[in-house]
């Protein structure tokens, strides 16, 4: 049975994290990590890097298994059930830092493979599907191309198409722009801002400060395992509470 | 230097000048190198009043030959037991191929398993195969059969008419006709059928998102055609079972134990090759491909088909092509153990006929064909699975 979690208003959270805990051998990357998130909730996650940010996330679909405490996706809790770690991966979308596209797969392949194989839908339903989003991420001209031939700000944008494919609840995103060449982090933050206005449940890690004061709900600190301030926008670069979040903002805002 | 450009030896410095020069004293290295080989050998076989030439060949060979996937007799010439030896060394490096990439490929995706007791067994499996020569194996094969079986008089009889003893397995065969050979040759067609068929279900799948059971289609698709055959042609099918002599089991037909040690060893020691191979070619694909098709909601054995051995086929192939060759080429150790492949036929051809260099020169021409074939093939299934774009 599924572990139901109601908050307050009666609706179940997208996600909730209760006391969360991770170790890599003796090292203790995750510290009691407790976070709600509401459906349609957009969350950005910054911090210094080894601060555990990537490992929260990677945790909530299950790249990563945690050792303490529980994560509650959608009303499902991730545990050792193989079936549910499915269930919650198939509502979860998931764009990484690197892309990790299907070099063997044609642009149009990478975005039905899933669909065709998980859903199974239709080859021409999912071809639709697909085109619908690689149309909505503005490159549907490059559908018959292989990922190496595309440049690195299409690429993810063809990530994202590619997890929208599978008509996920939430979205996480791991430092989607960090590897990109700097004129091309705005068209992969403009995707990322058009999918939070349609109000796509988002987790982000990225050190893009003007993205995360355009659509964040919420923006988290963390430093050494912990989440040390989590505020909304607003509050959190005008008036931050803590000296590390404080000398992190000077060291990354000029 | 103005001097220098205009002597006439600034030509060693000219850059055409100079490949055609090593091109020159390549080829003419070869030729003489090649004179001298051929001179002197003719004088020393004419000396010791040795014949040269193929004409033995059409001869009659007058050697009886162990085992022989066509009718042989010592009757029959010397061209027809090379022949024999030739088919000898391709049935059995074929199926030690075959039965190298299966078990090497189960051995290699073990090796890589989150089960520590499976992934040691299968590094254990290996290390032992590798590092231990495949002649030694084949001793060890050789003499685990021979010893630890009885003798043809006192045979095990598994079944009724099916008989293990030291000198193989016999079972009972059918006599062969003519149109038996057509079935079989039906089969084979029904076999190679089969592919392209449960490739466009798998299309067909694809295509609708419809999930059907392609198992008994396929089978179909195997058996429709030799029973068609059957059908038509009606073959008088006999028995011929194997009888106890005195020293040996009579009719019937065969698993000779050099045939099966080598069958083994030489798959094994392959199929550790293999697992290596397996194994470097799934690492080398990037961790971000597992967790990019985990995110999608692919589960580990559709992640490993459908994304993973895709792109680890391009660093498995130009490797693999090496180990057939292998493979190829040390079922040459036949010898060791008296398996009648070409090298063993060839050899008996030598000792009757007295010409070495003919023999040799078949069989290292036939050798060095056939692993040409095989790496002919290879690269084209190579440029089939290379990354576009």
């Amino acid at each position: 049975m599924p572990t139901r979690d109601r908050s307050a208003t009666g609706q179940v959270d997208a996600i909730a994290l209760e006391s969360v805990h991770k170790w890599y051998g003796e090292f203790h990357v995750l510290r009691d990590i407790n976070l709600n998130v509401r459906r349609g909730e957009r969350i950005v996650i910054c911090g210094p890097s080894g601060s555990g940010k990537s490992t929260m996330i990677r945790c909530i679909n299950r790249l990563e298994e945690h050792q303490k405490g529980r994560i509650i996706v959608d009303g499902t809790e991730l545990t050792n059930d193989l079936k549910r770690i499915d269930e919650v991966r198939r509502d979860v979308g998931m764009v990484f830092q690197h892309f990790n596209l299907f070099p063997h797969l044609t642009i149009l392949e990478n975005c039905t493979l899933a669909p065709i194989w998980v859903k199974k839908m239709p080859k021409k339903d999912a071809e639709e599907v697909a085109m619908k989003y690689l149309t909505r991420v503005k490159i549907p001209e490059q559908a018959n191309k292989y990922p190496g031939q595309l440049s690195g700000g299409q690429q993810q944008r063809v990530a994202i198409a590619r997890s929208l494919c599978m008509n996920p609840k939430i979205m996480l995103f791991d430092e989607p722009t960090s590897a990109l060449d700097p004129e091309m982090v705005k068209e992969v933050l403009d995707t990322m801002v058009g999918l939070a206005e349609e109000g796509m449940t988002m987790l982000c890690v990225t050190h893009e400060m003007g993205f995360a004061r355009q659509v964040a709900d919420r923006v988290i600190f963390m430093d050494y395992g912990q989440i040390v301030e989590m505020n909304t926008p607003n509050e959190f670069f005008k008036n931050p509470q803590h000296e590390r979040t404080k000398l992190f903002l000077s060291q990354i805002l000029h | 230097m103005h001097a220098a450009s205009q002597s006439p030896w600034r030509i060693i410095y000219d850059l055409r000048a100079r490949a055609i020069f090593y091109q020159i004293v390549c080829a003419a290295s070869v030729v003489l190198i090649a004179y001298f080989l051929f001179t002197n050998a003719t004088g020393s076989l004419a000396r010791q009043n040795i014949t040269t030439g193929f004409a033995y060949l059409s001869r009659e060979a007058g050697f009886v030959i162990s085992q022989s996937p066509i009718s042989y007799q010592p009757s029959d010439t010397y061209a027809r037991a090379l022949l024999v030896g030739i088919m000898n060394t391709v049935r059995v490096s074929i199926l030690a191929a075959f039965l190298a990439t299966v078990i090497g490929t189960l051995v290699g995706i073990a090796r890589l398993s989150a089960n520590p007791l499976l992934s040691r067994l299968a590094m254990v499996y290996v290390d032992v195969l590798r590092n231990v020569p495949l002649l030694l194996f084949l001793f060890l094969w050789y003499a685990v059969i021979v010893t630890s079986l009885p003798p043809a008089r006192q045979a095990y009889q598994i079944l009724p008419h099916v008989y293990l003893s030291n000198g193989g397995l016999i079972v009972p065969a059918l006599q062969w006709s003519q149109e038996l050979t057509y079935i079989s040759l039906a089969l084979i067609a029904g076999i190679g059928l089969a592919f392209p068929f449960a490739r466009k279900m798998r299309d067909k799948r694809v295509v609708t998102g419809v999930e059907r059971r392609r198992w008994p289609l396929v089978l179909l698709a195997v058996i429709a055609p030799p029973l068609l055959f059957f059908a038509v042609l009606r073959p008088t099918l006999a028995m011929d079972w194997p009888e106890i002599g005195r020293f040996r089991i009579a009719g019937g037909a065969q698993l000779m134990p050099e045939f099966v040690a080598l069958l083994v060893g030489l798959s094994l020691s392959a199929s550790a090759n293999v697992a290596e191979i397996v194994r470097s070619g799934i690492t080398a694909v990037k961790k971000g491909q597992w967790e990019a098709a985990a995110s999608l909601g692919l589960h580990r054995p559709l992640a490993l088909r459908l994304v993973i051995l895709p792109q680890s086929l391009r660093v498995i192939i130009p490797p693999m092509t090496s180990t057939y060759l292998n493979v190829f080429k040390n079922s040459s150790l036949a010898i060791a153990i008296g398996y009648p492949d070409l090298v063993m036929v060839s050899n008996t051809i030598m000792n009757q006929t007295g010409q070495a260099i003919e023999p040799i020169a078949i069989f290292m021409m036939v050798y060095l064909s056939l692993s040409l074939c095989i790496s002919a093939f290879m690269n084209w299934y190579n440029a089939r699975v290379a990354l576009r774009g």
